[in-house]
């Protein structure tokens, strides 16, 4: 195990949704390499409270990569420069003694900064109320076993289901496009037996969402595959797009 | 103050139908006249809030994170128990009942495990239809595994991600509701505090996170769905957010807090590598069925895994447990890996862990089966341990994990306060003194979608739709009062920080009241406790203002409750001097040093009322009553 | 709106289409004026090319074909301006450090640069080439050729005017670096119509993948080594 470093980081501090922000200069010493990159903010922002200064907002749950809620662009990468993770589970190893870290909140008309790292992210939510779902109300329904569901095809479904909502994919979009998550969830209930009934209008009305929120246009650069802590992959954006076309061609709303 | 279960009488497995048909209902015209609050967003808030919206009632839903999608039980990995009996394996209602309730070390409530038993079924198929992509076998059938020791293969799982996936279904059900407007939907959205207007809930006080607004709600019933209290204990398996705080200040308004002592401590962890630690992860246990736990024979002794030769290595759950041997339940597991490194047998730097061992898996399966089984939990191990489990051994050491104590809730989940429910983690009913493996998502989504939905129209129906008066003071009252309390942790601006405060108070329930407990300790960590709660108020330094985002107010009001709930801990575990489940107190052991339970005195719930600032806590018991099991004691040997 | 207009206008998805319809096309015509060039490459003094200059300026269907071509440019252009429009509002404030390199490909991160040269090229050589044919900026001289089955046809000396344009460095360089404009723009481009398309699958993505260098690579190379093989004749 390597030694302890010092490192200097440039922060966004930003007081409210209204204040303009800017990058800040702190230092981050004798930081651990076993240390997570939350882990060493901790220590930063203990730091920084006995200083006066108050601490950097972000962010952070469940600190084992499912939850979603952090969400930092690190050095110019969302998520920072692993692959296949979130920001919780990037370790300081991954960083050298006496290396520049700017950090940055996720980038996106769509998700307004709070408060320094702190972003909204609920157009997200909006998206999936707008029909990300299957409509069966709670109660007793067929029985778990009554249809069959290829193998391939439920594990494609879960592929697709494992999306955690963290916003990296329109992090990394140069165009902050939110088409790999919406297709994540279109893709899930599209490759289910049970999602067949809403099918065409779920896409229609998810869509629609979408361009509301004021995200981009996907100009499939799959950067967001590449940042995607759970490696969604591009084929749900087509059969996104097939589902998309299919309904409206042949959807009867007008 | 008598506690009234409402248990319905007559045959075990005839209860929950007969108690169904007994409940009052509410007419479909009126349900909409009835506002409902649900505090929280995991399996069991966002289940409750669904269905009750999907049944016609007005739904107001909380959650602090930034999205319902957010809550923990997104974080669970296993799967979700159900008496299916899809394998043929002999399993039924009754097997998964009594298998809870013979886990739970006989100290849950026969009535509520057989109800929860019963409804573990329509949970898979109400999942399945809303999309939920559990794992199948290649003929398109769900498929099925055993997991944490169960003799029957009744888990069904989605990948390691099981929890997240019947989460996501729940908030998708949630979202739907959101759609139609029939849940107003709160993010970033913290309860302080209970509104009561003649000893009934009818409101919350909330702040608003983003902007420091402090406001309140008004409800005919409100709903507690905040989980548990692991973070009591600074680390723990538990997300960072965790808190205590409504359930606590409900019990300080009278809702009786049941068994607090029962604690889950997982065995599979990764270790503590710092003082930096902030959280601690949890592997899946189903590594036990491969792995081989071990230390070396010699103490302290600093040699690569790799390098101590077979005859000097200790496997002391094989030893000890040769029937069972590594897949001892979780409590005992964790408590012998405890006792090998006290003793400084332990491993790895900080001499807290005891090795996890493939190699002999790797020889027998080869590495690509194992990869095949474990692969994402060695990539998690290696990530975070920097350390490849494939050449050497995992280290692991326990965890808190889980909560089983809770509110005390009665068979309709009502708590003491009429109007105040608690569902999922939050209550403390189904699980006894240790949880099985698997059967947290059950209950959180059994209490939601099947459980509530019926009972909570019976006390609707009761009292009636009549608006509630929002002009009434004990609504300006509640809400004086957390501004007060906001106030007042602002204004402190001592020396030491939020996180100091939590983390002394982690170490003190982590030696005195964690896997081992005994008198002196215990007695020690509540004079310890009380001290370091003194302090606290004294000189906490909470930076900032209420009136934007700020974390450290947050994690401020969350640290105050815990220094209260930690010493209601330890007092618990004082007053149970046996040993039960997840709660060992050394005075009370075999002469082979297992787990010594006392059934002639403990067989009972302990619940606790609160009695004001600095007064003891006064100890009701409600006795447990078996009629269809037979208590036995627990033995792995 | 109909459902056509506002799929296509305000989804992005349906703009999408537009681009991937219009741009696949586009590729189909890139194929048939290559075909076309390579006239140019005969030892014949011209007769080839300006023979199929004819034939392509003439016939009714293919000039019906060149005004839909000027169309979908158009409209390319068009919405691929639109979605950049779009896109560059879709974030206000930047980063002050990124490093998109390391996830995505630098041609489908300059789509819409690599599209504005294209575009530039384009009117060059429709200033050069096109206007000039049609007597706009200059007077063609006329040539007669005598065909197999005896009969003369007079028709406009292009040859010519190619053979002087393609020996003038500045002219090539620009139709080199026109070339590598499309060569990126279609890297990126023509795979991605297809993906907007929803066309993805483990079986066909390989072909179209096959296909794709076709026209990134080959096609884009033979335009350009055309003017560099007259220029060193």
């Amino acid at each position: 195990m390597s030694g302890h470093m010092n490192l200097t980081l440039k922060v966004w501090r930003q007081k409210d949704a209204k204040s303009t922000g800017k990058l800040e200069n702190y230092e981050a010493k004798d930081i651990s390499p076993d240390m997570s990159f939350l882990e060493m903010i901790d220590v930063v922002n203990e730091s920084l409270i006995k200083k006066g200064v108050e601490p950097i907002a972000f962010d952070h749950d469940c600190r084992e990569g499912i939850c979603g809620a952090c969400s930092m662009y690190i050095n110019g990468e969302a998520h920072g420069p692993k692959r296949a993770i979130t920001t919780c589970q990037l370790h300081m190893r991954s960083f050298h003694d006496g290396e520049t870290i700017t950090i940055e909140p996720w980038r996106a008309n769509a998700f307004p900064v709070i408060k320094d790292l702190v972003v909204d992210r609920s157009a997200f939510d909006r998206i999936i109320q707008a029909g990300g779902y299957v409509s069966v109300n709670t109660g007793v329904t067929i029985d778990a076993n009554s249809i069959p569901i290829e193998k391939e095809i439920a594990d494609d479904a879960m592929d697709a289901a494992a999306c955690i909502g963290c916003g990296a994919c329109v992090a990394a979009c140069k165009n902050a496009s939110a088409t790999l998550f919406l297709s994540a969830k279109v893709s899930q209930l599209a490759l289910l037996p049970q999602g067949q009934a809403e099918r065409q209008i779920r896409v229609e009305a998810m869509i629609d969402q979408m361009e509301e929120e004021g995200f981009g246009n996907c100009t499939n650069t799959e950067a967001c595959s590449a940042v995607c802590p759970k490696e969604i992959g591009q084929h749900h954006i087509a059969r996104m797009n097939r589902e998309f076309f299919g309904a409206k061609l042949s959807s009867p709303k007008k | 103050m008598k506690l009234d279960s409402k248990i319905p009488d007559g045959p075990l497995a005839d209860k929950w139908t007969k108690h169904k048909f007994n409940l009052k209902l509410v007419n479909p015209a009126n349900k909409r006249k009835y506002n409902i609050i649900v505090v929280g967003t995991g399996l069991a808030g966002a289940s409750a809030a669904a269905s009750l919206a999907e049944l016609g009632y007005n739904v107001q839903s909380f959650c602090f994170q930034d999205s319902p999608r957010r809550a923990h039980s997104i974080a669970a990995q296993g799967g979700i128990n159900a008496a299916k009996n899809y394998p043929n394996d002999g399993d039924s209602v009754y097997r998964l009942f009594y298998d809870t309730i013979k886990g739970g070390d006989y100290r849950s409530r026969e009535a509520n495990v057989h109800r929860l038993a019963e409804v573990s079924v329509n949970i898979i198929d109400q999942c399945v239809a809303q999309g939920v992509p559990f794992a199948r076998e290649y003929g398109g059938l769900l498929d099925n595994r055993s997991f944490g020791g169960a003799q029957v293969s009744r888990t069904f799982y989605a990948r390691g991600q099981t929890g997240q996936q019947l989460l996501l279904g729940a908030y998708s059900a949630l979202s739907r509701q959101i759609h139609k407007g029939t849940v107003k939907m709160h993010t970033r959205e913290e309860m302080l505090d209970l509104v009561m207007i003649d000893g009934q809930a009818k409101g919350i006080v909330t702040r608003n996170l983003e902007t420091g607004t402090i406001d309140t709600h008004s409800a005919h019933a409100v709903l507690l769905c905040t989980g548990g209290y692991g973070n009591v204990f600074f680390l723990s398996t538990n997300a960072q957010g965790s808190n205590v705080t409504a359930a606590w200040r409900a019990h300080k308004h009278g809702a009786l807090f049941a068994n607090p002592c029962f604690t889950q401590i997982h065995p599979t962890c990764i270790p503590v590598s710092g003082d930096h630690q902030s959280k601690l992860t949890l592997m899946s246990e189903s590594l036990r069925n491969d792995g081989r736990v071990w230390v070396p024979k010699q103490k302290a002794d600093k040699r690569k895994a790799s390098q101590i030769p077979e005859n000097e290595r200790d496997y002391f759950l094989e030893r000890k447990y040769p029937s069972f041997g590594n897949l001892v339940p979780r409590d005992v597991a964790s408590r012998n890996a405890k006792e090998q490194c006290d003793a400084g047998f332990g491993v790895g730097t900080s001499g807290l862990a005891v090795f996890l061992d493939f190699a002999d898996a790797i020889k027998r399966l080869g590495e690509d089966t194992v990869r095949a089984r474990y692969g994402n939990l060695f990539d998690m191990y290696a990530q975070i341990t920097g350390e490849n489990p494939y050449a050497e051994p995992m280290r692991i050491y326990p965890a808190v994990h889980y909560t089983m104590g809770g509110l005390w809730v009665d068979y309709n989940l009502s708590t003491t306060i009429p109007g105040l429910y608690a569902l999922g983690e939050a209550n403390f009913s189904d699980h006894g003194a240790n949880r099985l493996g698997a059967s947290a998502l059950m209950q959180g989504l059994a209490d939601g979608y099947y459980v509530i939905p019926s009972t909570v129209s019976d006390y609707l129906a009761t009292i009636g739709p009549k608006p509630i008066d929002k002009n009434h003071p004990a609504f300006a009252e509640a809400k004086a009062k957390v501004e007060a309390q906001t106030k007042k942790l602002l204004s402190i601006k001592g020396t030491k920080t939020v996180a100091e405060y939590h983390r002394e108070l982690g170490l003190i329930m982590w030696e005195y009241c964690g896997m081992a407990r005994n008198d002196a300790g215990l007695r020690k960590a509540q004079v310890l406790i009380q001290e370091l709660r003194v302090d606290f108020w004294k000189n906490v330094n909470v930076t900032g203002t209420n009136e934007e985002l700020n974390q450290q107010l947050e994690r401020a009001g969350r640290v105050a409750d815990f220094l209260e709930l930690g010493e209601l801990m330890v007092v618990d575990a004082l007053a149970r001097a046996e040993s039960c489940g997840g709660h060992f107190r050394e005075e009370s052991q075999t002469e082979e040093g297992e787990a010594l339970r006392k059934d002639d005195e403990y067989c009972y719930v302990s619940a606790w009322q609160y009695t004001g600032e600095n007064q003891p806590e006064v100890l009701h018991k409600e006795e447990l009553n078996f009629e269809n099991v037979k208590l036995t004691q627990r033995s792995y040997k | 709106m109909s459902w056509f207009t506002k799929t296509v206008f305000s989804t992005s998805v349906g703009r999408k289409v537009i681009m991937a319809l219009t741009g696949l096309f586009l590729c189909t015509f890139l194929a048939v004026h290559l075909a076309g060039n390579f006239q140019l490459l005969h030892q014949d003094g011209g007769e080839a090319f300006n023979l199929y200059t004819k034939f392509m300026t003439s016939n009714p269907l293919i000039k019906a074909i060149s005004y839909v071509n000027f169309a979908f440019i158009l409209a390319h252009v068009v919405w691929g301006a639109y979605i950049t429009y779009k896109n560059k509002s879709a974030r206000s404030v930047g980063y002050a450090v990124n490093n998109p390199g390391k996830t995505s490909s630098f041609s489908s991160r300059w789509m819409g640069v690599l599209g504005t040269m294209i575009l530039i090229f384009l009117v060059i050589h429709l200033k050069d080439f096109k206007m000039a044919y049609l007597g706009i900026t200059k007077d063609l001289p006329m040539v007669t050729y005598t065909l197999e089955n005896d009969e003369k046809v007079i028709v406009k000396d292009m040859f010519s005017e190619v053979n002087l344009e393609f020996h003038e460095p500045i002219v090539v360089g620009i139709y080199v670096i026109g070339m590598i404009a499309l060569g990126f723009h279609l890297f990126h481009g023509f795979q991605s119509a297809f993906q907007s398309l929803g066309l993805r699958h483990p079986k066909y993505t390989p072909i179209i993948k096959t296909v794709g260098f076709v026209f990134w690579g080959l096609i884009p190379f033979g335009f350009a080594i055309i003017p560099l093989i007259i220029f060193f004749r």
